[in-house]
């Protein structure tokens, strides 16, 4: 029998339904959940089910409603805090960084953060620079928060309840482009375990990291090269922080070659660290240095023309492969 | 007036005082490292806060934070060895002067960046209205947080969504080293109360009976309102806003004048006015005691086990 297939924002929606039914603490906060039915529908429906205590619409106000959210779960609430997009979650990253994921260690264990930071992160189409932004790795950057990247339906129902049930701070990323791309998901109730990766494509020959929704473009490469007779494996890494090691070194001392293919920019990105590890403990497994396709150092232009080279390009994804395949530096 | 009340703020303020005169003495010594902000001269704020609260209230504040973990009810132990890093300490040596943690006293930090604990106090109320506790939470904070954004956006969505929180500003004139005339535009600083709209006070923070009242006024909305109050509590520090600062920015005078009111001097003379001089004399002692064990604890505990470093950042 085959799954039914729902979009992401019903597999959200379905995930924080389930969690706040089966658990009174969990409430969900943010602009335009409510009434509006979710700026991007994932809440739809939500505050008719749940009222309007437990589904808020907040004001234009992200460090206040993120804060209020780490005073609640520091309370033994269980928030869910909606960023419209993670380009906002900027104005709240104090709170994030320097509260939420620190609550813990500084009082000894006294507080603790059950919170979910959730949203879309990294670029749409023509948004604009300062709605395109990755941040995933400034959160991926912080010990004290799990920082979760899932690419597919299953995986962002599966995950998202691990993360509203999980006792420590997560950040969730979504992806604006991916809330209606559909897929497989069970009827019956299913949790990810958080810090898992998942092998979404077997393969022989090189190894392909991604995660959220670079690992669709990641597929289309690998499908690409398939037609070559290059077999590669596509790693998806679901959860950034922590991280699969061992999911990583397992495939790349297969294959023998890997390349990270990341939308972020390469200074200071989490791909960079990926590479390193693998440099680092893998090192005699490697036939060639580990490759890297990241996003352009531009601040995101508005133009197709422009946007689309910055982004990483199934071409430039499959010139970096090439290149690691050839053993070029 | 009831004789005994005033006893028991006078202790409780002078514990206090001697508590942070200890701290200030083992940061000389360098026993003490970091930031060290002591809270001399504030004590009337926390006592007469803390002495109309219930159990089930929940405390929140910046970095100055002594003061409220001990009016509250803090073991000076805890607090002593705390500062020293030590095991025992009340964050076990994870927080420092700064992060002062007691769980079981709802005296729920000790927070390092201005203004950062404002919207998480608020926090607290929303999770004492969701739950229906009747519990009310009290965020103090600085003259210094007044401009910051999470300032604006806590009491905002404390006014919006009628939290049962009071906001206590302890102005005592200077944030750092700036003058408040350089930070506001008004001298009455809880104006900006009209802004959201909320409820508003300002009290002599020197007086711990008007602090009583006032914070009973404000707490008595929150509980059964569930409204949230702006109170400004003009207060003075006597030293500098950290150990680091000689704090030349002020005048002889100005703190001649504050220390001439000083709570602790004017209960201790209360007191002896109600004949009740050698009872003074005997809770001096006490405290002196107290303090000098919590200093020997402290000095006496272990430091943490660098094996147990990464403790505490995940469950």
């Amino acid at each position: 029998m085959s799954d039914r297939e729902i979009p992401i924002r019903d597999a959200l929606k379905e995930a924080m339904t389930e969690e706040m039914a089966r658990d009174e603490r969990v409430f969900l906060v943010g602009e335009e959940v409510g009434s509006y039915n979710g700026a991007y529908k994932c809440s739809k429906g939500m505050l008719d089910q749940f009222g309007a205590k437990r589904v808020i619409d907040a004001p234009i106000a992200e460090n206040g409603f993120a804060g209020i959210g780490v005073g609640a779960a520091m309370m033994g609430l269980r928030p869910i805090v909606e960023f419209m997009t993670f380009n906002f979650s900027l104005v709240a990253i104090d709170t994030i960084l320097n509260t939420a994921a620190k609550a813990r260690l500084m009082s000894a264990g006294q507080l603790e953060c059950p919170i979910v930071f959730r949203g879309a992160g990294g670029a749409a189409y023509q948004l604009g620079a300062q709605h395109a932004n990755s941040f995933e790795h400034f959160y991926a950057y912080t010990p004290g928060l799990k920082v979760i990247c899932p690419s597919t339906p299953y995986d962002m129902k599966g995950l998202l309840k691990s993360a509203i049930r999980d006792d420590n701070p997560v950040c969730f990323f979504e992806s604006e482009i991916t809330y209606s791309l559909k897929g497989p998901v069970p009827e019956t109730e299913y949790l990810i375990p958080i810090g898992v990766a998942d092998v979404k494509r077997e393969g022989t020959d090189i190894t392909l990291i991604s995660w959220s929704k670079s690992v669709f473009l990641t597929l289309e490469v690998a499908e690409a090269l398939s037609k070559e007779g290059i077999s590669a494996e596509v790693l998806d890494l679901r959860t950034l922080r922590p991280l699969d090691t061992e999911a990583i070194y397992r495939s790349v001392s297969k294959t023998h070659r890997a390349v990270v293919i990341q939308e972020q920019h390469s200074i200071s990105s989490y791909g960079a660290y990926v590479s390193h590890l693998i440099h680092r403990e893998i090192f005699d497994e490697l036939d060639a240095p580990v490759g890297l396709v990241s996003s352009l150092e531009v601040p995101m232009p508005y133009a197709k023309t422009l946007e689309s080279v910055i982004f990483p390009s199934k071409d430039r994804c499959i010139a970096e492969i090439k290149k690691i395949l050839e053993g070029h530096r | 007036m009831d004789q005994d009340l005033v006893a028991d703020l006078y202790r409780q303020m002078l514990r206090i005082r001697r508590f942070e005169e200890e701290a200030a003495r083992l940061y000389t010594e360098r026993k003490i490292g970091g930031f060290l902000h002591l809270y001399i001269g504030q004590e009337a704020v926390s006592v007469g806060t803390m002495s109309v609260l219930d159990k089930q209230d929940c405390i929140i504040t910046a970095y100055r934070c002594h003061g409220h973990f001990l009016a509250r009810g803090g073991s000076s132990k805890a607090g002593m060895a705390e500062l020293l890093g030590k095991a025992t300490g009340c964050a076990q040596g994870r927080g420092g002067s700064m992060h002062f943690f007691d769980r079981s006293l709802n005296l729920m930090g000790g927070w390092g960046i201005v203004g950062g604990q404002i919207p998480v106090g608020a926090g607290f109320a929303f999770a004492q209205k969701y739950q229906q506790t009747g519990g009310v939470t009290v965020c103090f904070m600085g003259d210094g947080a007044i401009n910051i954004g999470s300032f604006h956006e806590g009491l905002s969505l404390a006014a919006l969504w009628k939290l049962p929180i009071i906001f206590v500003i302890e102005n005592n004139f200077f944030a750092m080293g700036t003058p408040l005339e350089k930070t506001a535009t008004t001298d009455d600083l809880s104006i900006r109360a009209l802004a959201y709209p909320m409820a508003r006070a300002t009290v002599d923070g020197h007086d711990v009976f008007a602090v009583r009242s006032t914070l009973h006024t404000a707490i008595r909305r929150a509980r059964e309102q569930s409204l949230p109050t702006l109170i400004e509590a003009k207060t003075y520090r006597y030293r500098g806003h950290s150990m680091a600062d000689p704090a030349k920015y002020r005048t002889e005078k100005d703190l001649e004048e504050w220390k001439s009111r000083d709570p602790i001097k004017v209960l201790g003379e209360k007191l002896e006015t109600f004949g009740q001089k050698d009872l003074r004399e005997r809770m001096k002692q006490e405290v002196d005691d107290e303090m000098a064990e919590a200093v020997k604890f402290a000095e006496e505990s272990p430091f943490p086990d660098p094996s147990t470093a990464s403790n505490y950042v995940y469950v």
